[in-house]
């Protein structure tokens, strides 16, 4: 049996370079779109200052990228490494998306990514404008694909466990491309991307105002910035659309973990602003609630309840029971027992299976587990409620100061005369916000979905490779000081070029230079 | 669905080889010149030529890398599982030292102070070596079969060591996949230079065409005597992928079976070096181009080689060698590989095509000049 340790270093590593990989992910999406946007104008209108906007831009986006892809080759590695049984157990299902994100998304990205470099000059106008869309394209559809994996994890759809194979099988390609998880997740991340690379260009555009340099091209870099970001984060709140929720105990249970919401209560319930959730007392102390504003949020209906978290647990008790059953049968199974009455008990009861596997942990034979340990499996079977609910406040406060931000830019920018130091100020110490909320966005999809790797079907310490304590120890600090390196250079890099400003283009005409020639 | 499960398997195996040998063609030519870099650039200006010669393109040719992966993954999952956690820490050696390629590519050139370029050209250099060798190092330890077996509920453990991997087999297929793809780029480099880049490029063609023969043909000679397994019980091509209903033997020289069987096949290993010795003869020559083809041919045949031994095993297990993995027993289910193979017949030709045209706008020879003219915007 693999160790408390191996599994808990396993996941700090996932945790640790999933959530640097997202460092640079956002950014990729997000100003690809921006580029391709900043080109077209230029083509369009013929006015060379977009040009530049796109090849300085294009540097900073250069930058970021080299890192997205290094991180992104980890990640790939990473789920046969560290998690080989997740790998066999749900191969089937998962690697598909993950291939296609290969063969449409990345092939499309990096190839063309090439020729968005270097290619000015071997390329017409409208060539290259058509290579710079592919780029945005390519990593766009990067997202899609990654996310429909993600999202399956969330709510299983379209798949069946083979006893055969011992195994998670697909049973419907649809299904798992139209799950309702995938999709909210998608246009949530995206839009999160498009808000990302905003804020960036809208806070370096304000740094070069307050210094009172390149007006021209800061101010056409900032309204652009303006524009796209207040439709895109407007989108990622709006859209930040809950229809995910409505399928499965684990979606529920994240969901209420969420809103600290303990006990079911009646239609339309209220929402918990703030207070101190307490796991073992199950109740939140100093809660402050507004009414009605949770039913709305979750259910979209003032009649439907928002499911609490007790009701949860009485249901995963029924579900472990049942999945106890569904193990025994298993091993019938396995040992070559093909009588028909178990085949169809085994078929009947196969969708608790998971839960049967939640046992594992605490006893290497499920069916003799004891009643502690069914007790202790059910306790552990919701996920901790209070970082759950502290980090989605931070990215729900993130999201609606950056939509202040936003309306107070476009508003700016739409009126020249009002652009004040304190709107550039804002603009520019607000940037690291959209970082924050998608690393605690990020947190809370994947901590919500404890203690499943797979929602009510493979928990996450089973997931794990039978590595040992040491290897792991050994991986992660490997990690770790490469990370922390690069991260050091990458900074260095992207200070440097974002001071020089579009100066680094060498066209002679911005700041800079012109203070050479005199 | 107009394939039945065996056939599917078969086109897998085959759609994986055409990953693995697209990747040691189109990598493997950028993983040759990064090994030469410090080598065959005297100076700054000389060392960026040689960058730049894969700078554009360099950043497709990895897909095809993370690509074999993607395939493993979605049509061989357990294959997936068993190699990439077995391998553990050859992969994480391989991961690090490739983390160094985006980094040496992009940011090297964004500082003109010496100390930073030249400290970009080691990484560069490590950046490739490491995984040029390691991988090799790994396709040794699969015809060697590595040390796993499944736990009831096909929990995979593995017992095997770091050093075990380090065995003299795999170190000489090692230096098999590191020399052919020296010469690889030796030969990229032959047509995308002139002058003294080019002269000095031509002779690594010459010592690293006839390293890949020799050391290739020792291989062949050790096959011999190496053990090679066999699946004794009956096969059942259509049956669901459970790789612990069978039973395998191991014996040496069973890897040379199928070529008893099939004496056809022979000419895979023949045109290694056939294509081999017009590599060198073409490069010779000044016939680069056509030396390219031929390099590509080689390198594909010695992948082949392999291939051709261990079918149908993908994964011979070295203690419990009822395990192993092969193409009848641990694929997807037919459902993904059949959506999968669409998906990879739709999207591979247009992959193809539109690489083959990036490769056109970027023909031609790099030169000084060139870098000078383009001193802020090239690599
Ligand atoms: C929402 C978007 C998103 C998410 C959740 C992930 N990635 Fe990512 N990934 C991208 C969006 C992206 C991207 C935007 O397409 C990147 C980032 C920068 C870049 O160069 O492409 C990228 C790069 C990238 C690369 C390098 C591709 C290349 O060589 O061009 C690989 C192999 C992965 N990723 C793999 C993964 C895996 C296995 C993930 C799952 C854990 C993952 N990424 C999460
Ligand atoms: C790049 C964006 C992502 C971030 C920032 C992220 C974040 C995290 C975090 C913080 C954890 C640790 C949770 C915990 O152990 O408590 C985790 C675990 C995990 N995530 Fe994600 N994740 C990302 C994308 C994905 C995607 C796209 C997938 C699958 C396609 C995925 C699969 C997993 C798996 C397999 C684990 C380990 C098992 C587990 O702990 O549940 N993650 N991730
Ligand atoms: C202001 C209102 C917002 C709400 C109500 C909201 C809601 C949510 C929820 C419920 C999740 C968890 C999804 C899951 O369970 O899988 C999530 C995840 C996430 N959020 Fe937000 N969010 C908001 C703002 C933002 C902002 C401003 C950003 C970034 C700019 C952001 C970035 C993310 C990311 C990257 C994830 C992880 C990916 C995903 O699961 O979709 N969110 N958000």
């Amino acid at each position: 049996m693999i160790s408390d340790a191996v599994v808990e270093l396993s996941r700090w590593q996932f945790a640790v370079t999933s959530l640097y990989h997202f460092l640079f992910v956002p950014l990729t999406i997000g100003l690809s779109v921006l580029l391709a946007i900043m080109e077209s104008t230029y083509v369009l209108t013929g006015r060379e200052i977009y040009k530049d906007m796109t090849l300085f831009w294009g540097k900073l986006f250069g930058i970021n990228f080299a890192l997205g892809v290094t991180t992104g080759l980890t990640m790939e590695f990473q789920f046969g490494m560290n998690w080989s049984y997740f790998s066999h157990y749900v191969g089937d299902v998962f690697g598909a998306p993950l291939a296609i994100e290969g063969l449409m998304a990345f092939f499309m990205e990096s190839t063309f990514v090439g020729l968005f470099f270097f290619g000015w000059d071997k390329l017409t106008k409208g060539q290259h404008l058509t290579i710079t869309w592919l780029v945005a394209l390519g990593s766009n559809l990067s997202a899609l694909w990654i996310l429909v994996a993600n999202g399956w994890m969330q709510n299983p759809v379209g798949a069946e466990f083979n006893y055969e194979t011992m195994r998670m099988e697909v049973t419907s390609f649809a299904a798992l491309i139209f799950n309702p998880a995938a999709q909210v997740k998608f246009v949530h991340t995206v839009a999160a991307g498009y808000t990302t690379a905003s804020a960036f260009v809208l806070g370096i555009s304000a740094y070069y105002m307050l210094k009172g340099r390149d007006a021209a091209f800061s101010q056409r870099s900032y309204t652009i910035a303006a524009g796209f970001g207040l439709a895109s984060v407007l989108a990622v709140i709006v859209l930040g659309d809950e229809s995910g929720y409505t399928d499965g105990e684990v979606q529920k249970a994240k969901l209420a973990a969420i809103e600290a919401e303990w006990h079911t209560e009646e239609a339309p319930a209220a929402f918990t602003v703030i207070g101190l959730p307490d796991q073992e007392a199950m109740k939140t102390h100093y809660a402050v609630k507004i009414p009605w504003v949770l039913g709305l949020i979750g259910t979209r209906s003032i009649d439907t309840p928002v499911i609490g978290l007790t009701e949860i647990l009485a249901n995963n008790r029924v579900h472990i029971h049942n999945g106890i059953k569904a193990y025994g049968l298993l091993q019938q199974l396995r040992e070559g027992n093909r009588e028909e009455t178990v085949i169809a008990e085994f078929e009947s009861l196969k969708k608790d299976l998971g839960y049967g596997l939640l046992l594992k942990r605490y006893t290497e034979n499920v069916v003799d587990a004891t009643d502690e340990q069914i007790e202790l499996a059910i306790k552990n079977s919701i996920p901790q409620v209070a970082p759950l609910f502290w980090t989605f406040r931070v990215m729900v406060v993130s999201g609606f100061i950056m939509l202040i931000v936003f309306v107070i830019a476009v508003v700016a920018s739409s009126i020249r005369k009002s652009r004040n130091d304190w709107i550039l100020k804002l603009s520019l110490y607000t940037m690291p916000l959209p970082w924050i909320a998608c690393e605690t966005g990020w947190f809370v999809a994947e901590f919500g979905r404890q203690p499943w790797s797979i929602a009510e079907v493979l928990p996450t310490f089973l997931s794990a490779s039978s590595l040992s304590e040491w290897d792991i120890i050994l991986s992660l600090s490997g990690y770790v000081f490469f990370y922390t390196i690069f991260l050091v250079i990458e900074m260095f890099l992207m200070l440097k070029y974002i001071k020089l400003g579009p100066s680094s283009l060498h066209r002679r005409r911005y700041h800079f230079e012109m203070d050479q020639r005199g | 669905m107009i394939f039945d499960y065996e056939t599917l398997r078969i086109i897998w195996w085959a759609f994986l080889g055409v990953l693995i040998i697209g990747f040691a063609i189109l990598g493997g030519y950028d993983l040759g010149v990064g090994v030469l870099l410090p080598f065959l650039g005297k100076n700054d200006e000389e060392r960026r030529v040689i960058i730049n010669s894969i700078g554009s393109t360099w950043e497709g040719n990895q897909v095809w890398f993370v690509m074999a992966g993607g395939a493993l993954f979605a049509a061989w999952p357990t294959v997936y599982a068993v190699s990439f956690s077995s391998f553990y820490f050859a992969l994480l050696l391989a991961l690090f030292a490739m983390f160094l390629r985006p980094l040496g590519f992009d940011y090297r050139s964004k500082l003109a102070v010496p100390a930073w370029r030249e400290n970009w050209d080691r990484a560069l250099f490590v950046g490739a070596f490491v995984p040029a060798l390691v991988l090799g190092i790994a396709f040794g330890n699969l015809l060697k079969g590595i040390p796993f077996h499944f736990e009831d509920n096909m929990r995979i453990v593995y017992f095997g060591s770091f050093m075990g991997l380090l065995n003299p087999f795999a170190l000489l297929a090692g230096l098999i996949s590191l020399s052919m793809f020296i010469m690889h780029g030796a030969v990229y480099l032959q047509i995308k230079t002139i002058g003294n880049i080019n002269e000095r490029a031509k002779k690594c063609v010459i010592i690293f065409t006839i390293a890949t023969l020799v050391l290739f043909g020792l291989a062949g000679v050790w096959i011999i005597t190496l053990d090679g397994y066999h699946i004794s019980s009956e096969i059942f091509p259509n049956a669901a992928s459970n790789p612990i209903a069978k039973f395998v033997k191991r014996e040496p020289g069973l890897w040379l079976d199928n070529y008893g069987h099939l004496p056809g096949l022979w000419a895979v290993p023949a045109s290694a070096f056939i294509g081999g010795g017009l590599t060198l003869l073409l490069s010779r020559f000044d016939k680069p181009g056509s030396a390219f083809i031929f390099s590509c041919i080689t390198i594909a045949s010695i992948i082949l080689t392999a291939a051709c031994s261990m079918f149908p095993f993908l994964i011979p297990s070295s203690i419990s060698f009822n395990s192993s993995l092969t193409v009848w027993d641990s694929s997807s289910s037919i459902k993904t590989l059949n959506v999968m193979f669409w998906v990879t017949v739709i999207f591979l030709p247009l992959i193809m095509v539109y690489t083959s045209w990036v490769f056109r706008v970027f023909r031609g020879k790099v030169t000084v000049e060139h870098i000078r003219k383009n001193n802020h915007t090239l690599y």
